[in-house]
């Protein structure tokens, strides 16, 4: 069943009402845990690229990448109110619950969307500012739009938009793309699919009540498993890629190499698990350690760096 | 003349959102202050 058009229930089709909604409603329409994430690996970005940077300008930076962010968050939930409001993961965000109305949620994405670009632009960068444009419009067009509600490959794709804040990061300080920030979009975009996989294996009813085509639900539990262990791999084989490419330490790849073996572990765990296992263990344990993975590989880079950078004392904020 | 009476709890959510507004405005002109400063304050800070 796929709903499309409850606007009745999330109260759009009522009378003119006074609001109710507190400034940390509209907060929580910025996904502040994705946009703590996206903090996170666009400072590493920033602080990996070569060059220097004015450490306010590199903080404006990060804020506008972070509030890029939550207006594309923001605009997602004003988008997909509809199936949010069935599944028990989003019931309790703020449009369903019917403290923020969806065309609140979508002037203020557009108004942070259009202040977070500008503001980039004029202070850091234009091409990040670019970058970030592009972000947005791919997270809330391409894949919030289009392809969650059309294919099984959505978070395939669409996994681009939680790929690019290292690159912008990165282009803030040098304002070019290169190879380095390339891999640090790559480690991200690979990795977001076994991450999300194997939410969707515990949460695959929900998924299959709003008719969103996730991987467990159009081609299978198996098929999904497989898929999972073959980007968990991708995954672990980029992750070891800044040693390769030069740009991290030997001691960052040996750590790289363990955090990666352990993310194949995990998802060879999911592929064991038996068909129509209720509680999907497993799945779940592999979900909170991908958390745990993106966050390490990226504290280690940055970690690997500051430590490479006090022994020879080059780039960075400054 | 006919008015809209709010209640205490619209009160209330009005008074935090108008607050939390306030200070994002104050910290855009703060924010525009300090970049002008630094963009075209490179020769004023000697």
């Amino acid at each position: 069943m796929a709903l499309t058009n409850n606007r009745e229930a999330l109260g759009m089709e009522r009378a003119p009402r006074l609001s109710e909604a507190y400034a940390r409603d509209y907060f929580e329409l910025l996904k502040p845990r994705v946009m703590s994430l996206v903090i996170f690996t666009a400072f590493v970005g920033l602080v990996l690229a070569p060059g220097q940077i004015n450490p306010v300008i590199g903080f404006i930076a990060i804020l506008c990448i972070a509030v890029g962010a939550g207006a594309s968050g923001a605009l997602n939930m004003w988008y997909d109110a509809d199936i949010d409001a069935v599944m028990s993961r989003t019931s309790k965000r703020p449009i369903p619950a019917g403290k923020i109305l969806p065309q609140e949620a979508l002037a203020f994405g557009l108004t942070l969307s259009a202040f977070s670009v500008t503001i980039l632009g004029l202070a850091v960068s234009w091409l990040a500012a670019g970058l970030l444009a592009f972000t947005i419009f791919f997270y809330v067009v391409i894949y919030t739009m289009w392809l969650k509600r059309s294919t099984p490959q959505n978070i395939v794709i669409g996994g681009a938009a939680g790929a690019f804040p290292p690159m912008i990061g990165w282009a803030c300080v040098t304002g070019g793309v290169s190879i380095e920030s390339i891999v640090l979009f790559l480690i991200i975009f690979l990795w977001t699919p076994a991450h999300f996989w194997a939410l969707a294996l515990f949460k695959m009813r929900d998924y299959g009540a709003v008719g969103v085509p996730m991987m467990p639900n159009v081609c299978g539990e198996a098929t999904t498993k497989t898929q999972i262990v073959i980007y968990a791999l991708l995954t672990a084989l980029s992750g070891i890629c800044p040693t390769l490419l030069g740009f991290a330490s030997l001691g960052y790849g040996a750590f790289a190499t363990a955090m990666g073996l352990g993310f194949l572990w995990y998802s060879l765990g999911v592929l064991r698990m038996p068909e129509n296992d209720e509680r999907m263990v497993p799945a779940k344990k592999l979900f909170a350690f991908s958390i745990a993975y993106l966050f390490a590989i990226f504290s280690a880079l940055l970690v690997d760096h500051m430590i490479v950078r006090m022994w020879f004392g080059s780039g960075g904020v400054v | 003349m006919e008015t809209v009476e709010l209640s205490e709890a619209q009160k209330k959510s009005r008074r935090g959102r108008n607050i939390a507004l306030g200070v994002v405005l104050a910290g855009l002109v703060a924010l525009f202050y300090v970049v002008t400063l630094i963009k075209f304050g490179g020769g004023t800070v000697h």
